[in-house]
């Protein structure tokens, strides 16, 4: 009797992107209310600012009755400067002067801003800072598609779309360099030159600590590469990473790795389309975020060599995996093997940690494997 | 029963409790959403099926529905049941063999509920807030007081970049001074914070204050918040009242936070009563165990993101989540805060820290996959027992007696005693243990999760240990809040698994001798007289359901409730287990030499039948090697 089978599931991870050509389009948001700097249909490049505002001072709170030594109360009487008015550092903003001006008492602001409050009931003063600027870039060189009203932009480009599975390190962008022959090799210390200044250098299966510390001394802008060991990270960083929230390290180097931890050979797909685009300019994000919010790290590669193989459908929601699906296999023992799926048993297997779980059967280049469900991801084509 | 029910959602119901058939009940899930089918089963209730599905909160899907959806059309596959409509709204009532009768969800999604607490006092009406806020299901972000030693302008950079999803705010008995309560509501308001999940709504805020001083904060943060204002959380330094806080951090996360987050409204509209955090559905089931069996309980929620531990003690309900100790998504952090080391040394074959690190790490980076090999089950075993016990000890640390309040009928030795121990938990009056999550439910063989309970909590005296079959706690507790007698009926059919009763002095020995003798009168008749060493543990099987009797002699200093080295008589219930005599002594050491630690742990492992046998056999080949 043969074995029932689904024909189709949804209930998977989704895999990572990675695409030679595709249309990508980044939504570029100010943190609050500002305004937009260009309009629909301009075109943009990396440092392009799109939108600006001005972010609310620090509030400084000061305890001016007890500068006074009053009751709480009397402090709206013995102020000098009234809420609303705009004050210099060091400026008087209340005074007791009691026994006909024998005892002088002040209270002076910390910084120059505004008074916001004064309370009769906590003695209090508030004086807030004057507003800070805050920019934001393209980050991608495109067109402006959308505008999002004192918010910011929408901005398209045509291009390669590699999604990473762990970066650290913020939004950069740079020249691709591949230093490596083969996914397989490392990246040492002594492939980095002068010359990689600036640049987004491509590496194999593993960065050494060595090769990140000078890559980050001259100056290089990001490292993509297949894996890195654990203890690098911290190394590098100089404390243990907890949670997979990443993106804001104090590093002038982003770093990309696309299939996990310890050594391992970047997939060749990767590979070879990063070597394809050898030499032209891309924008790169470490920021990962895995929890509440799935986000990657990515690399960028504006250009138009596929544009006719685009399909106008931006975002392929729920593709479900079914036999001939590519997978990749996400955990011991077959890590990083890729395959083709044969089939979907509906029922529980066991396997070798005696857990019934959901299963699938992969085609490897070792043979037939079953695998758990949760351990493949799909090969986004 | 132990809380009240939701009549007004019952009423609602256009078929009555007895003529219902199917409940479906979900979990919205930080990663997965977990739906589970109930059946009236010949006038029963009964738990049927499970679908689950990854969540689909954030982007690409920004729509929760789509998961619920997809893990509902799992239950459809593999019972043939139709409950989605063509349009994929779920049917409701059912009839015509279609649909189900009551649908209700509970949610974490998106990080779940996270709240900063604020208060005057930071040991007592904030830590008061601080318990409210768990108790109600929340992650705390950040406790503030105004005696807290943190500057003014700390608190300020705090507050402006925490974005939680609401504020609790307490302070001040009533009557009492308004100065410092008001100066904790300045700061708050200058701060300016902002809601998590947008800038186009006012940001929640329950104020559980000194009740004087309502009119004052309606002026200062009326405009600027959506401020809802409750009883005082400790309007006598003697008292803490945690309900209408709790009560209405449950009703503004529906109305203010839900609200705001991707398909929430459509599922609210599905759902015939409130979804509740899935902390605080699993509170409840928790609180509806000590309840139902009349005993203190510590429970544990080991989740991927988060460690929940719960205790009832002495009717007092307390919850503690550790926010970033969890088994996927935080175990990286597990691995930080415990040290290798401490991971490590439960792990019984030889592994190179750096591998295991990188292990860990993978992970952490891909949450959702499931161990495939006994090696890696194990690491996640011994990271496991790591997560519960640092989660543990966070918890003591809320659940503490009430500081600040005078009691007159203490005496000399209580106020030593507590001066020493602020916990009020005492590990040899814990009855039950009972766990959850993914971990403990999916292992393998159900002695793994029982041996990692124990090496984690270290029950002392006799504790029986549960665990929940299907992870559904957080199901059955939200239905409780509608159908109480039904979730308790599938609760003790379907989802708890009594594991059995661990048998356990406290104290140690100096050395490997006898540490009890154990008499056991067997349900059958037979008697099991057992002389267990120190260091040792062992199984004896007792089925579940069945009782028998045991006589308890510890040697030396050693206690099992009646004080050291007195002997002790016990009804103990069995399991799927068993009983577990544990004489490795509290606290439980580990040999510091790496191959006896080894070599004692296989032994364990070997007694208990917790893993394969020929696989302990190769590793013990290893070590001899």
């Amino acid at each position: 009797m043969s074995e029932k089978t689904t024909k189709e599931t949804h209930a998977y991870t989704p895999g990572l992107k990675v695409k030679k050509g595709m249309r990508i389009r980044k939504t570029r948001l100010l943190p609050i209310d500002g305004e937009v700097t260009v309009k629909v249909g301009d075109k943009v490049n990396f440092e392009t600012i799109v939108a600006r505002s001005s972010i609310l001072g620090k509030p400084y709170i000061i305890k001016a009755y007890e500068i006074l030594g009053v009751p709480t109360e009397v402090l709206p009487k013995l102020m000098v400067k009234k809420v609303g008015d705009i004050v210099e550092e060091n400026e008087i903003i209340a005074k007791y002067t009691p026994f006909w001006g024998l005892i002088k008492k002040y209270v002076r602001s910390p910084i120059k801003g505004v008074i916001e409050s004064v309370s009769d009931i906590t003695g209090q003063i508030i004086i807030r800072e004057m507003p800070h600027p805050i920019e934001i870039n393209a980050y991608i060189p495109g067109e402006v598609k959308k505008i999002i009203p004192k918010r910011g932009v929408e901005i398209e480009c045509f291009g390669a779309f590699i999604q990473g599975i762990f970066g650290i390190g913020g939004e950069k962008h740079g020249e691709i360099c591949v230093l490596v022959d083969s996914p397989d090799d490392i990246l040492e210390e002594d492939m980095i030159k002068n010359e990689h200044k600036g640049k987004i250098i491509v590496g194999g299966s593993l960065v050494t600590l060595d090769a990140l510390k000078k890559a980050e001394k001259l100056g290089v802008r990001g490292i993509v590469v297949g894996g890195i060991k654990g203890q690098t990270v911290t190394d590098f960083l100089g404390y243990e990473i907890g949670v997979a929230i990443t993106g804001h390290e104090k590093i002038n180097t982003t770093l990309i790795i696309t299939e996990g931890f310890g050594k391992m050979p970047m997939s060749k797909r990767v590979f070879n389309i990063l070597k394809e685009f050898d030499g032209y300019e891309a924008a790169i994000n470490g920021a990962t975020q895995i929890r509440a919010g799935v986000m990657r790290p990515e690399i960028i590669i504006p250009n138009e060599k596929y544009i006719s193989e685009v399909s106008d459908r931006e975002i392929e929601l729920s593709k479900g995996m079914k036999p001939g699906t590519l997978v990749r296999i996400i955990r011991e023992p077959y890590f990083g093997k890729i395959g083709t799926v044969v089939s979907l048993p509906v029922h529980l297997q066991k396997i070798e940690t005696e857990s019934m779980v959901r299963v699938v059967e992969v085609e490897l280049d070792i043979g037939k494997v079953i695998v758990p469900r949760a351990n493949v991801e799909i090969l986004e084509e | 029963m132990i809380w009240k029910r939701d009549e007004k959602a019952i009423r609602r119901l256009p078929k009555s409790e007895e003529e219902m058939e199917y409940i479906l009940v979900t979990d919205v899930g930080s990663t997965t959403t977990k739906a589970r089918l109930f059946k009236k089963i010949k006038g029963e209730w009964r738990y049927v099926i499970s679908g689950e599905a990854p969540t689909t909160v954030e982007a690409p899907y920004e729509n929760v529905i789509l998961g619920v959806r997809n893990a509902i059309r799992e239950i459809e596959d593999l019972t043939g049941l139709q409950i989605l409509s063509p349009d994929g709204k779920i049917i409701k009532p059912h009839s015509k063999g279609r649909g189900v009768d009551f649908y209700c969800s509970t949610s974490s999604a998106g990080g779940g509920l996270q709240m900063m607490v604020a208060g005057v006092i930071k040991t007592m009406t904030a830590e008061s807030a601080n318990r409210a806020a768990l108790g109600a299901g929340a992650i705390v972000m950040d406790v503030i007081a105004v005696d807290d030693g943190v500057p003014d302008y700390e608190k300020i950079e705090k507050i402006r970049h925490l974005r939680p999803d609401m504020i609790l705010l307490a302070g001040g008995t009533d009557g009492g001074t308004k100065t410092l309560v008001m100066q904790i509501a300045e700061l708050i308001t200058a701060s300016d914070p902002k809601p998590r999940l947008g800038e186009d709504y006012k940001l929640p805020i329950v104020y559980a204050g000194n009740k004087d001083v309502r009119p004052e904060i309606k002026k200062l943060m009326g405009d600027k918040f959506a401020l809802s204002i409750v009883d005082n959380i400790r309007p006598v330094l003697e008292i803490e009242n945690i309900e209408p806080a709790r009560n209405a951090i449950h009703e503004l996360f529906m109305e203010h936070v839900m609200s705001h987050a991707p398909g929430y409204p459509e599922l609210m509209s599905w759902t015939d009563l409130d979804i509740l955090p899935t902390p605080a559905g699993e509170g409840m089931a928790m609180q509806l165990i000590a309840y139902m069996e009349k005993k203190n309980l510590l429970g544990v929620g080991l989740g991927g993101a988060t460690t929940n531990i719960y205790s009832v003690f002495d009717g007092k309900f307390v919850r503690s989540v550790s926010a970033n100790l969890g088994m996927s998504y935080s175990i990286c952090n597990v691995m930080k805060e415990a040290g290798i080391d401490n991971i490590i040394r439960w792990v019984p074959f030889y592994i190179e820290k750096e591998e295991l690190i990188d292990m860990l790490r993978n992970k952490m980076i891909r949450p959702t996959t499931i161990p495939q090999t006994i090696e890696s089950l194990v690491v996640e075993h011994a990271v496991a027992r790591e997560a519960i016990r640092l989660g543990f000890i966070h918890h003591k640390t809320i659940a503490t007696r009430l500081k600040g309040a005078l009691r007159r009928d203490r005496t000399i030795g209580d106020l030593l005693e507590y001066s020493l121990k602020e916990t009020y938990i005492e590990m040899m009056k814990i009855g039950i243990i009972a766990g959850t999550g993914g971990l403990l439910s999916h292992a393998p063989r159900r002695v793994q999760s029982m041996l990692i309970l124990t090496d984690a909590f270290q029950p002392e005296g006799v504790t029986k240990i549960y665990q929940d079959s299907v992870f559904m706690m957080p199901h059955l507790g939200v239905l409780s809040k509608a159908f109480p007698e039904i979730a308790w009926n599938i609760f003790d059919k379907d989802c708890l698994v009594r594991l059995g009763t661990v048998i356990a002095p406290a104290g140690t020995l100096n050395k490997t001798e006898p540490a009890l003798n154990v008499r056991i009168e067997m349900p059958n008749g037979e008697t099991i007289e057992k002389e267990v060493e120190y260091g040792d543990i062992i199984r004896i099987s007792l089925e579940e359901r069945q009782k028998a009797k045991v006589f308890i002699d510890p040697r030396g200093g050693l206690d099992v409730g009646n004080g050291p080295g007195k002997s002790r008589e016990a009804t103990v219930e069995g399991g799927v287990v068993g009983i577990l005599i544990d004489a490795r002594g509290r606290p439980l050491t580990l040999p510091s030499e790496e191959d006896e630690r080894k070599r004692t742990l296989l032994k364990w492992f070997s007694n208990l039948d917790a893993y394969p046998k020929e696989i302990i056999e190769k590793w013990e080949g290893e070590i001899n090697e």
